[in-house]
């Protein structure tokens, strides 16, 4: 028996002004299917929705048309509580600008979709945050404040973070987007490792061809459709 | 479950303290705020209990008298036309009917604390060319005692008063120079005089009082006043002065008897202190949505300047109503701080007032009350306009879409 995809969507459109003079489909007809352990690169010119596809897969928007599961459930029967939920459970997300929480720690700031869910502090997340961190290569700051430590390892830590509630999916918006090379390609890298350890679902958008290249599987959007799904056979046949 | 480990109040105070010097100003707002409240409800409850307390000196809260003498009308069948006019009687003094049966009827009514009967009536004091007028009060020292603490305020010698005895006030003391031992005569309207010794000088506070009351034995007034086995008034003291008239309104229900209570004779007390206690309402209802304003504006910039933060947040699973909470103890915290501080501003204040409202003798010009129900419920009111102030910001956090939110 197939085991269910991370990520299905099916016919998932996008528009945005509905009822108004401006109304604009960002999204056709979606159709995008990951499994479980793939790590995937969405590709595509500024303006192609790919932030749009994002926010929708992050749960964080709702589609017009079309279904969207994630890990099997259909996202569009749950209401806004249950949404949150299952948001908390099985998306990470790695933002282009880090995204911290600058008033916390680094180890808060990997505590704190644990803390979220469950609602008040315990000591197993502690470890957790703290394996994470270690993992990451963080632990001499991890009591530092998000905003006094350097770009690439604040996104160390939103890795970290993306990680804390074990996520079934990943999601990276240009993850080294705002990051020089080296630093860029060392978080590439982590993610990539995280991926063979963990078996976490990646779908990283990206505007850099160099990372693409470096991804299983690469879609390319183009004016709110896919153009292009292939299987990215370099790496295949590298690894 | 400790309440500092939970999600909401982590990230509250983590937001609070970054914003320092906003929740510092706010705080401070809410205690002057509170301080000003605190401050002048203690000032009025003090204010009321002193006047409270210097009227009931020398007057019993209830005072039952002898039903009012009225025209007596016509009999039915009489061959009469319809008087245009009725004069109303003239008032003399009489005796409350059967005041032993009355008296013994109103100390079994709940909350009747002291009942005693009194015969009181117009006189002359004289000594020498010296004549003052003067309301003679004659007294049960047993009884009366326990409804006018007269023994409290004698300033000179003693206060069981005998049948040829008299206490009288400072200033008529003063008026007629007179001393503990002096002799005085007392004359009243029908003529009859009595020649009595001062064994006792008392001071009310109040200069009327001071200048006219005399107190002699029961049986003396009876015998001036032409009153003889009489009592022209029955006072009766109350465990609560400002149930008094609920229950002359119980007595009354139960006799033909005039009883009135100190809330009715002193109407025009009771109507000023009302209009205080508006005033002191209004003062603190502005002052309260001064403070919730405060608060409100304090959070919804907060809330602006945390949208990013609140839409990372919700991204990695925080519920909405969560978001809510957060703000909510925002509101919380610093209306009860606030109101913390300002019940210490406050107390500072009111110990100072001791000090400086001082009368020309030094003596404090009223006592006030520094009521720890004042302070708790100020403190609690305080932290429920922090909650409603900070209502509208959190729902606006809440509603945040965090997909707008992260884009900033």
């Amino acid at each position: 028996m197939p085991s269910v995809p991370t990520l299905r969507l099916e016919g998932v459109s996008k528009s945005y002004g509905v009822g108004t003079p401006v109304e604009a489909e960002v999204l056709h007809g979606i159709d995008l299917t990951l499994q479980k352990g793939e790590f995937a690169a969405l590709i595509g010119p500024s303006g192609s929705g790919k932030s749009t596809l994002l926010n929708l897969i992050g749960l964080l928007d709702k589609p017009n048309a079309g279904r969207l599961y994630i890990a099997g459930e259909e996202a569009g029967s749950l209401d806004e509580m249950s949404l949150t939920k299952l948001r908390g459970r099985a998306i990470g997300f790695v933002f282009q600008y880090h995204h911290l929480l600058p008033a916390f720690t680094a180890l808060e700031n990997v505590m704190m979709p644990m803390l979220a869910a469950r609602g008040k502090l315990d000591h197993a997340m502690h470890e957790t945050a703290a394996g994470l961190l270690a993992r990451v290569g963080l632990t001499p700051w991890r009591d530092h404040k998000a905003s006094d430590i350097s770009g690439g390892q604040q996104q160390r830590v939103a890795i970290a973070r993306a990680l804390a509630m074990n996520p079934a999916l990943v999601l990276a918006d240009e993850p080294s987007g705002n990051l020089d090379t080296e630093n860029g390609d060392a978080v590439f890298d982590l993610m990539r490792d995280v991926n063979a350890t963990s078996g976490t679902t990646f779908l990283i958008v990206t505007h850099d061809p160099r990372l693409a290249r470096r991804c299983d599987r690469i879609v390319e959007l183009v004016d709110g459709r896919i153009t292009s799904d292939r299987p990215n056979l370099d790496v295949r046949q590298r690894d | 479950m400790n309440p500092l480990t939970r999600f909401e109040t982590i990230v509250a105070f983590r937001f609070m303290r970054e914003g320092l010097t906003q929740t510092l100003l706010i705080v401070f707002g809410v205690a002057l705020g509170a301080g000003v409240i605190i401050f002048m409800s203690a000032l009025l409850a003090g204010l009321q209990a002193n006047v409270v307390r210097r009227t009931l000196n020398f007057q019993a809260p209830i005072e039952i008298l002898a039903p009012d003498q009225v025209p007596r009308s016509l009999r039915d069948g009489e061959p009469a036309s319809v008087a245009a006019q009725i004069q109303p009687r003239s008032q003399q003094l009489r005796s409350v009917d059967q005041w032993q049966k009355v008296r013994a009827d109103v100390a079994r009514v709940p909350g009747v604390v002291g009942v005693t009967p009194v015969v009181s009536g117009p006189g002359f004091a004289r000594r020498g060319e010296a004549i003052k007028s003067v309301t003679i009060t004659g007294i049960d020292i047993e009884s009366y005692f326990d409804v006018i603490s007269l023994p409290e305020k004698i300033v000179a010698g003693r206060d069981d008063v005998g049948p040829l005895d008299i206490i009288i006030g400072i200033e008529l003391a003063r008026d007629l120079g007179m001393a503990v031992g002096d002799k005085v005569s007392l004359t009243t309207a029908g003529g009859i005089a009595s020649t009595l010794t001062v064994i006792g000088i008392f001071d009310f506070g109040n200069k009327g009082v001071n200048e006219r009351s005399v107190y002699v034995a029961l049986r003396t007034a009876q015998s001036l006043l032409d009153l003889p086995g009489g009592a022209s008034s029955i006072a009766v003291k109350v465990h609560d002065p400002f149930a008094a008239e609920t229950i002359a309104e119980i007595i009354r229900g139960g006799n033909n008897l005039q009883v009135d209570s100190w809330i009715r004779t002193n109407a025009q007390f009771f109507s000023a202190m009302a209009a205080q206690i508006l005033a002191n309402t209004l003062i603190r209802v502005f002052v309260g949505l001064t403070v919730a304003l405060g608060i409100a504006s304090v959070l919804v910039v907060s809330v602006v300047q945390k949208a990013k933060e609140i839409g990372i947040l919700r991204a990695m699973g925080t519920a909405r109503a969560q978001v809510l909470r957060v703000f909510l103890i925002q509101g919380a915290f610093m209306g009860l701080t606030g109101a913390l501080a300002g019940a210490l501003l406050a107390w500072c204040f009111l110990l100072l007032w001791r000090g400086v409202a001082r009368g020309p003798d030094g003596t404090p010009l009223f006592v006030v009350v520094m009521e720890p129900s004042l302070f708790a419920i100020a403190c609690a009111g305080a932290t429920l306009v922090g909650v409603l102030s900070a209502a509208i910001p959190a729902r606006r956090a809440a509603r945040l879409d965090p997909a707008v939110a992260i884009r900033g």
